[in-house]
This record gives structure tokens, sequence and C-alpha cells, in this order.
């Protein structure tokens, strides 16, 4: 029987990138997904005659253009177009919006308040300050602080320098804003509600903490740390939806000699004598290969896909207390027009951005209480946008296609699993929130594919559907993720890797964590490495 | 008598109108004479639609003329360097064509409107040396830059739009085809020709037409993304086509004052359009000579590492100790479509062979302190954008 250099399971963007570089390598790779469709959470499926929904993750920023180039993904049909703005609806009729034109936006800011369109530069500047520290990090395995190998203490040498060159008062506040909330640290920018509001979403999008919990200053970074083209924190869409990226990494894999097949979930990860020995297939068969990479997350991976036999205990352990709580849900809407906003003057660019519908910190965390309540928020935090007014691919001509993010909903309803009706209900909450600023949205709506983090985990398979398998919190990142001393994508059995979001630098659609683990891979293979280092800013 | 003045102020397209009440920036300059925008509402976001949907540019300050009389096919073979006599009436040929000693004076488009009609557009003005080398052939040469408006339809849904326009038969419109059509009761050139590298129309008509065919235009691409574009966007798609543009790329022969300034079409990479089996043609001679002893020029795409545009950069043979200079950068840009970091260089042979590897010496400046740093570059020898869709007929919804 056939053994492969290397089986990677699951056929998500970080699966599909690392077997691409494994397979750029010369290694002979298959990749096995569960499903009949690839792409994990970078899927766009056709559900409803001939519109196309990006179901899951919507928008793309944080993908690697390093990856990009090195994989030559244009050439397997990938193409990022970016938007631009985005808008906050208040319940007394305004509206506040951020454009893409930053003079725009400066006179937008100074209609609520001057003195928040003058702070904005410093805000701006010291979060740029933060994404500069974590960007050169990203295509950078964690060095492993208790490792005295050479190749950690260069890693930590470069990290520590990094920290000191951002000087002695700023070193205190890179502290400060890891460990802060993202109200706390607006406030001390912001006076106006309705700005830190708008604002302070990106600090929760994904995450089971509210505004006010510390470590969610460290998510808004993570959602500004992207760029598309140089312009950094800028976020834009994949033509075809957010299944291109996975299409066009599998083109690249594909075109390197890799083999990839649907339809084939795992069962187990074959263990012998300490060392992988492949994967069982659902279906009873059995595939060899000397290396095994898992994208799953690391709670499906272990514990999930595994014998507990084969793991040590400490690790398990570390493993079943990872926090990978669900918080996001999504409804994909076919439109029959464009919905109007009465609130927008007529022809505005803010029509493009993404749209917000609640206007107070005070509603922003009181979203978030009724997740701890074991239920959906009844007044979300919705990242509402219309690709297809971008995307002519997605919809046919004047017809539009919505993708709603809401943020806060359960993957279980008081500790069991979702009802049909509360499904529904959910879906109803968001519809209701959107309608009451756009009269005739209702009336334009054929098609909702309404998805709760129930929902993605029966799909996707990711645990509690948890968009970035597993929270971002300081306690989770960098060499600490997944968990302390395995953040190197070693898995603790011989010949098995990790190469989810789980990993360092987590979630996002960045495509980072596939490609450190090929590194690894390739560099304790012997190997040449295919992974491209960071462009560097500097 | 009456003394005439001449325009002082910059002369207005007629399609001047909707570009203004469509401008945000208020930033212009002169093509020709011609007002022309930068950018009208954000330059990026005009590229974009470029690639994804579709984009509007006001072409009509290219100089343009008719060629029309009994040699004019005969006449235009020997103007330019390719064979013209394959260029049947309905098609459009990219063509350079020289001086004596087979310097580049300009390369053009040359449509083939109906049997013996030809119209030429150049990127500058020749109407004196193309009178000149009409020595001998019975032709009319009339310049009517002023007399044709002319849009770009450009973008995978232009195929979709020109449709909504009513274009019958347009979908067996290949590549550097062209047709007539009848638009509001006069007639209108549609061409399948653009300077973006993807798929694209150039539409041409009398000028007292331009603002009805502007509105139905746009009326058309309602539901398929149509914007106006300026010319920043214009440059982004050029250099990702890998097109050449004048006093970028190659400077007209007649208009370089030092010597080794001009270049051959060889050294321009156009070896294609050079035909020794057809008759005589200007610049044969010299050209012929150069083929056989060697160029002095070449020009290279370059694939350079990393993410920092190398603008009027010196391309170097080797990164350290004893590095060579062997040539410059012409046109540099980030390809915001192909992820990559592209350009066009001049550099001398025998270097820059496809696949060989050159250095780039890049500097850049971040915070107001400058960096450099040095950069491999591969030379590549296709265009770094030519989607499938540039080549496909019916071309698709998008």
């Amino acid at each position: 029987m056939k053994t492969y250099d290397a089986i990677v399971i699951g056929s998500g963007h970080n699966g599909l990138t690392n077997a691409a570089f494994l397979a750029k390598a010369g290694l002979d790779v298959l990749c096995v997904e569960k499903n009949d469709y690839i792409g994990g959470a970078s899927v766009s499926r056709n559900l409803h005659k001939d519109w196309i929904y990006s179901n899951c993750s919507y928008v793309c920023s944080l993908l690697r253009p390093e990856i990009f180039r090195s994989l030559e993904l244009h050439r397997h049909g990938l193409q990022i177009t970016p938007y631009g703005g985005s808008t906050t609806f208040l319940e007394n009729g305004d509206y506040y919006g951020s454009y893409w034109d930053a003079e725009v936006s400066y006179r937008e800011r100074a209609r609520f308040s001057k003195h928040d369109a003058d702070a904005y530069n410093r805000y701006s500047t010291d979060t740029m300050r933060q994404c500069r520290f974590i960007r050169d990090f990203l295509l950078r395995t964690p060095p492993d602080p208790t490792s005295f190998k050479p190749k950690d203490i260069r890693e930590l040498i470069l990290l520590g320098r990094k920290f000191m060159d951002m000087g002695e008062d700023r070193m205190y506040e890179t502290i400060r804003f890891w460990t802060m909330s993202v109200a706390e640290y607006l406030d001390e920018y912001f006076e106006t509600d309705v700005i830190k509001t708008a604002l302070s979403g990106s600090g929760i999008i994904g995450t089971a903490l509210g505004i006010h919990s510390p470590g969610t200053a460290y998510v808004l970074l993570h959602h500004y740390m992207g760029e598309v083209d140089g312009n950094a924190g800028a976020w834009g869409f994949a033509r075809g939806g957010m299944g291109a990226v996975a299409k066009s990494i599998a083109g690249a894999f594909q075109g390197y000699g890799g083999e990839l097949r649907t339809d084939a979930g795992v069962e187990k990860i074959v263990v012998k004598n300490g060392k992988v020995k492949g994967v069982a297939l659902t279906s009873g068969e059995e595939i060899d290969a000397r290396v095994v990479v898992s994208n799953m997350d690391v709670k499906r991976t272990f514990i999930n896909c595994m014998d507990e036999s084969d793991l040590d205990p400490e690790f398990y352990h570390r493993v079943k207390n990872f926090k990978s709580r669900g918080s996001s849900g999504k409804l994909n809407i076919a439109l029959n027009g464009l919905p109007t906003f009465p609130a927008l003057p007529k022809g505005s660019s803010l029509m493009f951005s993404d749209m917000h519908f609640i206007d107070s910190m005070e509603r922003m965390e009181r979203a978030y209480d009724d997740w701890k309540d074991g239920t959906w928020s009844k007044d979300p935090y919705v990242d509402m946008l219309i690709p297809t007014l971008v995307d002519p691919t997605m919809a046919p001509p004047g017809k539009h296609f919505m993708s709603c993010f809401v943020q806060y909903c359960p993957p279980q309803i008081e500790g069991r699993r979702w009802k049909d009706e509360e499904r529904e209900a959910f879906g109803k909450t968001v519809i209701d929130q959107i309608a009451k600023h756009s009269p005739d949205f209702k009336s334009l709506i054929e098609h909702v594919e309404i998805r709760t983090p129930q929902d993605i985990e029966d799909q996707i398979g990711i645990t509690e559907g948890n968009i970035f398998h597993g929270e971002l919190t300081m306690d989770q990142l960098l060499f600490n993720r997944p968990v302390p001393g395995y953040a190197q994508y070693r898995a603790p059995v011989a010949g098995l890797y990790m190469c989810g979001s789980s990993t360092h630098p987590g979630g996002g659609v960045m495509a980072a964590p596939g490609a450190n683990a090929a590194r690894e891979i390739l560099f304790d293979l012997n190997r040449h490495n295919t992974v491209p280092e960071n462009f560097g800013d500097d | 008598m009456s003394v005439q003045q001449v325009d002082q102020g910059r002369l207005q397209s007629p399609f001047y109108p909707r570009y203004k009440a469509l401008d945000r920036l208020d930033t212009w300059h002169t093509w020709k004479g011609y007002t022309s925008a930068d950018a009208l509402f954000d330059g990026e976001l005009e590229y974009f639609a470029i690639r994804n949907s579709c984009a509007v540019f006001d072409l009509t300050p290219m100089t343009k003329y008719r060629i029309t009389g009994p040699d004019s096919l005969d006449y235009i073979d020997r103007l330019v360097t390719r064979d013209m006599r394959k260029i049947a009436a309905g098609r459009v040929a990219y063509a350079v064509w020289c001086n004596d000693q087979g310097q580049v004076i300009d390369d053009g488009t040359i449509f083939h409107l109906r049997d013996g009609e030809y119209r030429l557009c150049s990127q500058e003005r020749h109407l004196a040396w193309l009178t000149a080398a009409a020595i001998g052939f019975n032709v009319t040469i009339k310049e009517e830059t002023a007399d044709i408006a002319a849009l770009a339809v450009q973008g995978p849904t232009s195929y979709s739009v020109m449709k909504n326009l009513g274009l019958k038969g347009i979908e067996n419109m290949k590549p550097f085809g062209l047709m007539h059509f009848d638009f509001q009761g006069s007639e209108i050139m549609v061409s399948r020709t653009g300077f973006t590298g993807d798929l694209g129309y150039e539409l041409w008509l009398e000028p007292g037409k331009a603002l009805d065919l502007w509105d139905a235009l746009f009326e058309a691409g309602k539901l398929h993304g149509i914007t106006a574009m300026g010319t920043h966007a214009l440059e982004q798609a050029r250099i990702e086509a890998g097109y050449l543009a004048a006093y970028e790329e190659f400077l007209p022969a007649d208009e370089t004052i030092r010597t080794g300034r001009s270049r051959s079409p060889f050294e321009l990479g156009l070896d294609w359009l050079v035909d020794f089996k057809k008759p005589n043609f200007n610049g044969r001679r010299a050209l012929a000579e150069e083929k056989l002893n060697g160029s002095t020029w070449r020009l290279v795409k370059l694939d350079i590492e990393g993410n920092k545009p190398a603008h009027h950069s010196y391309v170097y043979a080797k990164p350290r100790k004893n590095k060579k200079e062997i040539g410059f950068i012409t046109s540099a840009a980030w390809s915001p479509i192909c992820k990559q970091n592209i350009a066009l260089g001049s550099v001398r042979m025998p270097h820059g062979k496809v696949g060989d590897s050159v250095w780039v010496e890049v500097y850049y400046q971040r915070e107001m302190h400058w960096s450099k740093v040095m950069a491999e570059a591969k030379v590549v020898d296709k265009p770094f954008w030519f989607p499938p869709r540039r080549g496909a007929t019916p071309p698709g919804p998008y």
C-alpha cells in the first residue's frame, strides 16, 4: 500500500496552504476533506438559484501577501478587491460614517466632535505602532522561551529587540495594550459614544468577550494588522466569495502535484509506537503517511480524533481547557434588489461600507450579557455588507447578496442543542434590527441561510464554531498558542503537526499558520524551505 | 483682416462635462493639450474597476490619423515593420514604425476600418513624418484627433455592457477585431482593444454624439459596476499588461537629442513585429544589420522580490562586489492583482535573458528616513496579467 510523505487533514485555507508548500518542496502530499466541497470556513456555496454566498468568512485582509505571491494565487483565479468605509446607524435617525477618503472621514467625525476628529490621528498612530510590532512575527514560528536551541534564542532576541525598539514609554504602553479592554483603550482617545462604539466592534468580532473584557484591545489589533496592497487596516472582497481563496490555493497545490480528496472525513489519527502512522477515514479506509498535519482545531484534533492513550495526560488536559467558545453567528441573504437606507444621502459611498446597527457602548455590552445568559443577543452587533455592490459574480445583475456577521450567538442554548424555531428566531432578530433602518429590506429577501456556531461546528467541524479556532487572548497567543510548549506546530507525537488557526498567529484567513507549519515540517524532514519570508516594512 | 488667437488654456474633450460631474478630487494633467483627469474619486478603486467590473476612460486626446487612397495598404505596409497585408478589413494591428536607422519613432494601433481605409493611433504626433514617408504613394493622410471622440471600456463586465448597449454580433468579435454599428442614427466603431491587458473595448464616434453615447453606456452598465477612471488607474494596468509607454520605455527617435537614447524594435522586445519576409519597409536595412550584429539594449519584464516598488532604480548584474550596473528601471509598480512587485526596464545585452536573475537597487522612504535594499529580480517573458477572459470569444458575462 502507498505511503504518502504527508497527509493534511482538512482543506481549509491553512490546510491547503500547508499542503501547497509541502508539495512545492517535492513531497507527495494528500489533503483529505470530510465535506463534498473544499474550503473549510473559506467557502462559497450556491444554495439558492444563481446566488453564491460567502457562507462563513466574508472579507479578506489578513491573507499574507507573501503567500499569495509565492503560490501565484492570481494564476489560480484569486482576485482581492478592496472596499471602503464603515457606517453606524443611530437610533435617532442619524448615522456615523467612516470613509475611504481620510479628509472626508475627518469632516464626518468633526460633525460629532472636533476633539475626536483630531484624536483619531493619535489613535491611529498608536494602533499602527502595535501592528508594526506584531506584523513581523506573523510569518515566523514563535520562539520557545524555555528552550536553549540556537534558533529559539535567535528568535527570542529578535522579539526582545523589536520590543526594546519601541522605546521605554511605549514598552509600558504595549504591555497595557495587550491586556486591556477595547473600551478602556478607546476611552484614552475619544469622548463620543458612537465613535467609540463604531471602533469597538473590531475588538469583539469572533470572541466570547465583551467590550469591557480585558484582552479585547488585542482583538481590535488583530483586525487592523491586515492590509490590502499596502493600505494597512484595509479590507477587501475575494472575487467570487471567500471560496475563491481556498479554490486558488487548491489550484496551486494541485499544480505542484498534490492530491485532494473530498468526502474523506478522518475518524482517527493512527499512532503506532509513539509515532504517527497515518489516518483512518470514517469509511474504514486507512491511509499511511510519514507525516500527518491537522488543519482541524486543536480540540477536534486531539480530543475527537485521537486515542487518549496516545497522548500525555498533562497535554491532554491543557487541550481540553483550551478556550474555544463559539460566539458568532451569520446570516447570508439573497436579495431581489438593493435595499435603501433612508438615513444615508442618495448615492452615498457608504452603501459600499460595512454597516452596523447599534450605536452605544451600553448596547454593545448588553449584547454580550445575552450570550453569558446562554442565548443570542436580542440587540446584536451586526457587521453587514453587500459584496455584490462590488463583486459582479455572486448574484445576477441588479440582485444582491448580503452578508451579516452577528455577535453574539452561543454554540448552545442554555447548555443544549439549538432547536429549529430558535434558529429562526435568531435570524428574525437580525432581520428586524436591519429592517428598522431599511423599510424595504424585508420585502426584498428571497432566501436566508442562518448559521449558528453549532451549525459551523456541524458543517465545518470547528469546535463550538469559534471562528478563530480558539480565543485570541494573551494566555493563548504567541508561544502559548495553542498550549505552552507546543507553539511550534509539532504535536507531542512524532510526525504529527498542527497547522490550523489554533496555532500562532491565529485565525482570520491569514494562511500564516499553514505556512509556518510547512516551514517547520520541511525543516524536520531536511527539505528545502519553500515558505516565503515576511516582506517587512522597514 | 481678422486675427485669430489660438486657445490659450487646456482643451476639453467632448466627454469633459460628464467627467467633471463625477470629479471629486480635482486633480488633472494635460495630455496633448487636453485636460485629462489623474483620478476622479480614488485612483486605486478606479484601478480595481478595471480588474473587477468595468472602467471607462476618455481617450479622445489620443493622436489619430485617417489614411485613405488606392495605395493605403502599400503605404502602411511600407511604413511599419509588421506585415500589414495579413490585417484584413475589420481587424486591428499593434505596430511600430522606425526611421531609416531602424530606431523606433512610435508605436500605435492601426485599425483597418474598411477595405483600403485605415485609422492610425499613435502616442505622439507624426503628420510630418507620415507625409514624408508617403513619397511615391497615392494616399491621403488626415489628422483627425479632434474629429473622433473615443472611450475605452475595460474590465470583466465590459462585454455585458456592450451587449446591453444593443451591439448585435459583438459576441463574435475576437481580440483585435472591429465592427461598425448604428448609434442613434450615426455610426459608431467598436474595437476589442485596450491598454489594460484585460477584456475590453474601445468606442469611436463623432464628437457631437459623445454625450449621448456616454449616457447610454452608463445606463447599460448601471448594474455591472461601470465606473469612470483617470490616468493613474490606466497606468497601473498598463504596467501589469507589460505595454510600452512613449517617454517611459522609449523615446521617439526623432525627438532624442543625445545619441544612443533611442531604441530599435528588437531592443523593446518587439522582434515579433519585425517581418523581413515582407517587401521593403522603413528601417529594414538597419534592422537587418542589427539582427545580424546584435542589439545594445534589451527590454526586460521584472518580477522583483519584496514589496517595495523599484521606481527609478539601477539594475545590476550582481548584488555585491564588482556589482556591474547594467541598466535601469523604466516603469515600476506594486501589482495589486498579482501581489507582485513588477517593473519594466532597459538593460544592456547580453544581460536580462528570460529566466535570468538581475539585481535592483530600491530606495524607499519610511517616516522621513530613506533606506535602500538590493532586491533580486527574475526576468519573465509573459505579461504579468493575462486573464483567460481577455482571449475568450464569446467572452463570459463577467
